[in-house]
């Protein structure tokens, strides 16, 4: 699907207003996704549905009730592990990478 | 330390309406949910709710929760905290404990009410972990709340209000419904939501459910089949569908991992989605001072959790000495009569069954 596709315009219903438009980075890719809006809505719409890799047998996992629930979509964010890509909101310049297992241990801040 | 007479956690329609109605008698109210925003998962809602209740028939959910943001807004008495993740609640100190944008809070409240929702079951069939296996609620989120299309062509599984709801609100967005599938015999929703989807083309196969969903990375296809009177598949009825999607509506369980930890004494009874608190008539649970409301207490309809809500957000305000004792006997009849003519319906029977059997283990407790 093309991401001209998948972003919803028009709906009968519901309006969704402009927003700003900004960079961030998946796997060291660069993509582009709207300020705010949650890091998975971002990758989702860019096509990325494989988000994490389980612990045991590195199977793909995808987020699975959007709301901060089921872990099911953990990231690494900027280094930080064990991020719910579903609720975070998506910041300019960010560094989002997919989470094999409980994912690195985070730099200590010094 | 902080301290608030009351702290609900979850600003859906029944922590807000228990915090409007607390707020209202003359509580002072600290509201906390993890979203920025109030309404819970109203906030998704685009279709209108109906039903005989005079307060929130005919509106779309999306309006109501912002009707009922508006009013928390414009109240003095409700301090809302968005953005804040309730950790845990330690019975012994009575803590509540937060965590919010400027670090982790510690609040200790009069009185607790748990009014923190539900999360959707899954069910088993091979290939259930893929990615692009969502649960209803994360597609209504991902399109209705963010304007993303969760896919091209999307199998639904299960066919009762939220399967049928969900379905219609894909199409809305412009996304294909391949088919509906129920393991029942007969359509689980209302007929009325029913009709519309089937209007547009959209088959629901009934005694049918899913046999695997297949894909390297992620779900590419799915393939149903149809049941037999055991619920086993009949073999040779495979029906392969070209989908990216498979969309889970096959019910809810209410979400209280905060009231296991509070210590309230916990029952397993199916009819009300599961694992849920034992509670008495005032919403109060086995936990002297807190408190618990819609889905978190038995799955049911927003309708029913706003008037639970109030219910609770009534007796505590009375626990509080707010409320003089004949105002709280009538406003209280007012609103369990209010409940059981919301649980009128032909649809609520197994919820009546369910409170039934939670009445039951509540007096054998007392007996005790």
């Amino acid at each position: 699907m093309e991401s001209s596709d998948i972003r919803i315009t028009q709906h009968p219903i519901l309006d969704f207003p402009d927003r700003r438009k900004i960079k961030f980075y998946w796997e060291g890719k660069e993509l582009e996704g709207y300020e705010g809006e949650p890091i998975a809505s971002a990758l989702h719409a860019a096509g990325i549905k494989v988000l994490h890799k389980s612990l045991k047998q590195g199977c793909p996992r995808g987020f699975f009730c959007a709301i901060g629930n089921c872990s099911s979509c953990l990231v690494v964010v900027d280094g930080v592990p064990n991020v719910r890509a579903c609720t975070e909101k998506l910041r300019a310049g960010m560094r989002v990478e997919m989470q094999e297992g409980v994912g690195p241990v985070p730099a200590s801040k010094e | 330390m902080k301290t608030t007479e009351l702290a609900i956690v979850g600003a859906g329609p029944a922590g807000v309406c228990a915090a409007l109605e607390a707020a209202s008698c003359g509580v002072k109210v600290t509201l906390i949910d993890r979203e920025e925003q109030i309404g819970g998962q109203l906030v998704k809602q685009t279709h209108k709710f109906f039903g005989w209740h005079e307060k929130s028939a005919g509106t779309r959910g999306i309006v109501i929760s912002g009707d009922l943001a508006d009013q928390v807004k414009a109240n003095p008495d409700i301090c809302f905290m968005g953005s804040a993740e309730a950790l845990g609640y330690f019975q012994d100190d009575g803590v509540l404990l937060l965590e919010t944008p400027v670090g982790i809070q510690k609040l200790k409240p009069e009185r607790l009410l748990i009014a923190t929702g539900a999360s959707e079951k899954m069910i088993l069939f091979p290939g259930n972990d893929l990615p692009g296996v969502y649960g209803a609620g994360a597609v209504q989120t991902l399109m209705n709340v963010h304007g993303v299309r969760p896919g091209k062509s999307v199998l639904m599984i299960g066919s009762g209000n939220i399967g049928l709801i969900v379905s219609y609100q894909l199409a809305q967005a412009g996304v294909k419904v391949a088919a509906v599938v129920e393991a029942l015999p007969n359509i689980g929703g209302y007929a009325v939501h029913a009709s519309k989807i089937r209007r547009l083309g959209i088959p629901i196969y009934t005694r049918h459910s899913i046999k695997e969903a297949y894909g390297t990375a992620c779900v590419e296809g799915a393939i149903i089949w149809q049941l037999d009177d055991n619920w086993q598949g009949i073999a040779g009825t495979e029906k392969q569908l070209d989908v990216d999607v498979i969309c889970l509506a096959t019910g809810l369980t209410p979400l209280c991992e905060f009231l296991w930890q509070a210590g309230a004494e916990m029952a397993y009874i199916p009819e009300l989605g599961g694992f849920v608190p034992l509670y008495d008539e005032n919403m109060e649970t086995t936990v002297e001072g807190v408190y618990v409301a819609g889905d978190a207490a038995c799955i049911e309809e927003a309708s029913t959790a706003m008037a639970e809500g109030r219910l609770a957000g009534l007796a505590i305000a009375y626990s509080l000495g707010k409320v003089p004792a004949d105002e709280f006997s009538r406003k209280r009849a007012e609103s369990l009569k209010e409940l059981d003519e919301l649980r009128a319906g032909p649809t609520s029977g197994a919820i009546v069954k369910g409170l039934a059997v939670m009445k039951e283990q509540m007096r054998k407790r007392v007996s005790q």
